[in-house]
Order: C-alpha cells, then structure tokens, then sequence
C-alpha cells in the first residue's frame, strides 16, 4: 500500500507532508531533469492517464509547467480555463470536477483563488488533485521546485538560511517555501513592510528582519516574492518607488554584505521594483533554474501520484522480477 | 498455525558464482561480446540499472585490457518505461540514464545482471528505441534464470540457472553489496 501511495493521493500543500515525503520527491525529480535534455524528450510513464488541468485563475507560467511535464510523461492533457467554459456561467467548482470525472480522467491539476479549493475538491472526487495554487494557502510545487533549487547549490539545505522577503502575507509561495524549507531543516527568516506580514509570522517560526540590508547579512539565500501591483492600490505600501527605495534587492546592497547570496525568484518579476534588473540577471541568480527544474519536479510529482491499484499490486507481485 | 511454522523449511542459500568465478565467467563473456560484433569498433555497452551498470564497467575493462581500445558505455534506468505502474504504482527512480553520445548505427549490447520474464529488457529496448536507432542491439546477462513471459532471448549468457518462480537470484558486486557474487535464495516453505 505504502509503495502504492507514497506521497498519498494527492499533493495539496508541503504542510502535511513529512520532511521524507518531501526529500523522495526531490530525489525522483533528479533523474527527471536528465529527460528534458534529451532529443525525445519523452517517456512513457504516464501513457494512457488523463491530465485536467483545471485553471481558475491566470496563470502562464505555471500552466506551461505542469503541461510540459505531463507531455513528457505521455499524459493526455486537457486545459480548462475558467473564463471560457462552464464556470463562467455558474457552475460550482464540485459539479465542474464531477462532470470531468465522469468523461474518466486520472488527475486533476487546480489552480483556484479560494484557498482551501484544492482540498475541498480532493475530498469530492477519486481522481489525484495537485494544488497549483489555492489563494493565500500554499503552492506547493512552487516550494518543491524552490527546494530542488537550493539542493543543487547547496547540496544540503539543512542548516542553510534563506529569506523571503516581500509580500508574505498574500504569498502561498512563502507559505509553501517556510513549510518545505523547515521540514528539510533550513532556518528561515522574512523581510518585508509590516503591513504585508501575517501577524501570526512569529508563531510559524520565522526569524523576522525590518530591515533588508540586515536579511542579506545573514541570508545564504533571497526568495524574492512578487510584489503584487494592485497591493498598492489597496494600500499596503504607500508607492512602489518606495517599496523599492526600503526593500528592493539591489546591487549596491548585495556588494555591501561581504558575501554571495543566491537569488531567486518564482516570477513574474518586477524589475526595478522587488528586484534590480542587474541582481536578476547576475552571476548569482538562479531564477531561470528555478523555471527548469519546475518541469522535473512536476513530472516527479506526478509520477508518484499516478497508478497503483493495490488490489491488482498483489497479482502481478508473482511476474515482477 | 504454530504447526505450519514448523513445517516450514527457512530460506536455502546456494552459492552458484563466487568472485573468482564472476571474474572468470565475466572475461568469457567479454571475448563472445567483442567476437559476435566483429570488434571493438563500432561497440557500445549500455549497462541496465542497478546491477547492470556494474557489470557493463567491468566488462568494458575487460575489453579494453585485451584489445587496447577505448570501449564507450553507458547506464539506462528503464523505471519509467515499465508495464507495470498502473498496477503496482511508482517504484523509487534509482538511477541516471546516460548514455555516450549519439546511438545510430552503433552495436549496443544491453548488460543485465539477470535474465528472468524479459519485461525490462522489453523496456530497454523501447526507452534505446527513444534514442537512436543502432545499427544492432544484443544482450548479455551474466545469469539466465529462465521463466520468459515475452520473447526474449540473450546472446550472450555467463551462466543459466534453473530456478523456480518463487526463488530469487542475488547477483552482488562490490561497489553496491560490499562483495562479488551470485547466490539463489530458494522459497521457503518447499
């Protein structure tokens, strides 16, 4: 049972997993990077499944990912965008996924602005549901691709310090990354205006830095999140010249802290707001990394979710050799 | 129940290979190797993980020794080409696939450590068919246990071993298990 389901059905945040959970994932998207390098970038893992990936908000990034990653796996895929289709005219979420489930599919990929969409809907149907995003919850395949990011820098994250720093209030990225980075035994701290941290921040263990010059003397590594532009509007931060004066990583900032710092960023940037041009495109950025190994960490994602039918584990136990 | 432990025999060891005997059984089948494609020119070894990469090293030493020249190899893991994940689920990817260039036109010989229902053969033979086309495929295995589920046939053989389904073939080497050799664990309860 436990070979069958080694991550469970589904993949609904880094929270509920176990820091072993998290290090198989990591492990089989190793061997997955190797296959986007190939001229047939493609194996049949996944021949025959049936991918819905099921967006209810915008998303390009991370909708090319997982559809790649499905793709090199031999996954049949299928893309619902909430505007065109059936959502758009009233439909509820569980009756969108019921009808789905009933034309036979494996795996639903959601992307939805309700946080806690992911698991209402895996409480519904049979089918494997991967959160892509589930308002201010988690994202949990963000975090992962993050974590294999720092592995492959750092070769062990336990003991390492990263920083997020900006808007962690709205981010299910850093609530993914400050679950998976502790779980692995990393010390992680945040940065960013008072205003845009939750006020429970010192519950979950994080140191807190007011102050950016202060976070990138102690960072081994930045995540520098998105700021979202209509905060502004909102009022959270009174102009984004001056988000950018307070907490922008710049490159006059790192060359003060005597030391390197990995940057990375899960995008879309904002260049010249969270984050300088030259920083993002320094000897010391690894956000197009980041992008590469979210194929593989998706398709390990996957790969782990998919088959196994116990009652037929047994039976075919006597052939496997 | 307490009755049926009693009448069940532990699990016999047999030795079938020990190290000198791999080392000697290994030098032959790298003489039928460079024999059956017509030298070293041309050959590549592509060793199956885990066990297979191991053996395909030492069979390229072996060969290299006696000819001179520099024999390419490479390691497949077939994980992901199996038949059987819709059934028994995700098994661990264990291992890298890397192979040495380009495969068109080349003479594979896939290397496992042994031959049973030809089901991972089949998959590397699909995941090689992925690559390139060589110009001819074979197979060498250091040990044939029969029990074929799907017609496949090794061209080079260390040793056959006529085991019963049930029995398991441990195949050990060094850089994994710490020791050379091959030893048949028979079922117990026989």
């Amino acid at each position: 049972m436990s070979a069958a389901a080694p991550i469970g059905k589904d993949l609904l945040g880094l929270e509920p997993l176990t820091g072993d959970q998290i290090r198989l994932i990591l492990d089989t998207a190793e061997p997955f990077k190797e296959i986007s390098e190939r001229a047939i970038k493609k194996v049949p893992a996944l021949r025959g499944s049936t991918v819905v990936n099921l967006f209810f908000e915008n998303s390009t990034r991370t909708r090319i990912s997982f559809e790649f990653a499905e793709k090199r796996l031999s996954a049949d895929t299928v893309n619902v965008a909430a505007g065109g289709s059936s959502v758009a005219k009233g439909e509820t979420l569980v009756d969108t996924a019921r009808n789905l489930e009933a034309m036979r599919i494996d795996m639903v990929v959601i992307r939805h602005g309700a946080s806690g969409a992911a698991q209402f809907l895996a409480e519904r149907i049979d089918s494997n549901v991967i959160n892509a995003g589930d308002g201010t919850h988690e994202h949990p395949t963000q975090g992962l691709l993050d974590l294999l990011t720092l592995r492959d820098n750092f070769g062990d994250i336990a003991g390492r310090k990263v920083t997020l720093v900006g808007d962690i209030l709205h981010s299910r990225v850093a609530r993914s990354n400050i679950w998976g980075l502790q779980k692995l035994g990393a010390e992680v701290a945040v940065c960013g205006p008072r205003s845009l941290l939750p006020n429970a921040i010192d519950e979950m263990g994080v140191t807190v830095f007011p102050h950016i010059e202060d976070a990138i003397e102690w960072s081994d590594a930045l995540n520098v999140l998105r700021l979202q532009l209509e905060r502004m509007t909102a009022g959270y931060i009174p102009s984004l010249r001056e988000y950018n004066r307070v907490f922008g990583v710049t490159r006059e900032r790192l060359d003060a802290a005597q030391r390197d710092v990995l940057i990375m960023h899960p995008g879309p940037m904002n260049r010249g707001v969270e984050i300088d041009s030259d920083v993002a495109d320094g000897p010391h950025s690894v956000i197009l990394n980041q992008v590469t190994n979210g194929v593989a960490v998706r398709m390990a994602v996957l790969y782990l979710l998919a088959g196994g039918r116990p009652e037929l584990a047994e039976a075919a136990k006597g052939g496997a050799a | 129940m307490a009755e049926q432990i009693e009448e069940r025999r532990a699990p016999h060891t047999e030795t079938i290979l020990d190290a000198r005997a791999v080392e000697r059984t290994l030098r032959r089948m790298a003489d039928e190797i460079v024999e059956a494609n017509g030298g070293t020119a041309n050959l590549v070894l592509v060793g199956i993980q885990r066990r297979g990469v191991q053996l395909a090293d030492r069979l390229v030493r072996l060969i290299e020794a006696n000819d001179g020249k520099p024999v390419p190899r490479g390691a497949l893991d077939i994980t992901l080409y199996r038949d059987d994940l819709q059934t028994i689920g995700p098994r661990p990817v264990v291992g890298s696939t890397n192979l040495p260039g380009e495969i068109d036109g080349v003479n594979v010989v896939i290397v496992d450590d042994v031959l049973y229902t030809g089901r991972t053969i089949r998959a590397a033979l699909d995941e090689l068919a992925d690559f390139g086309r060589p110009a001819r495929i074979s197979l060498a295995v250091l040990i044939d246990r029969g029990g074929r589920e799907l017609p496949i046939q090794p061209d080079v053989v260390g040793k056959t071993v006529a085991a019963r389904k049930g029995d398991r073939v441990d195949v050990l080497v060094d850089e994994i298990d710490g020791k050379t050799g091959v030893v048949l664990v028979s079922a117990a309860g026989r």
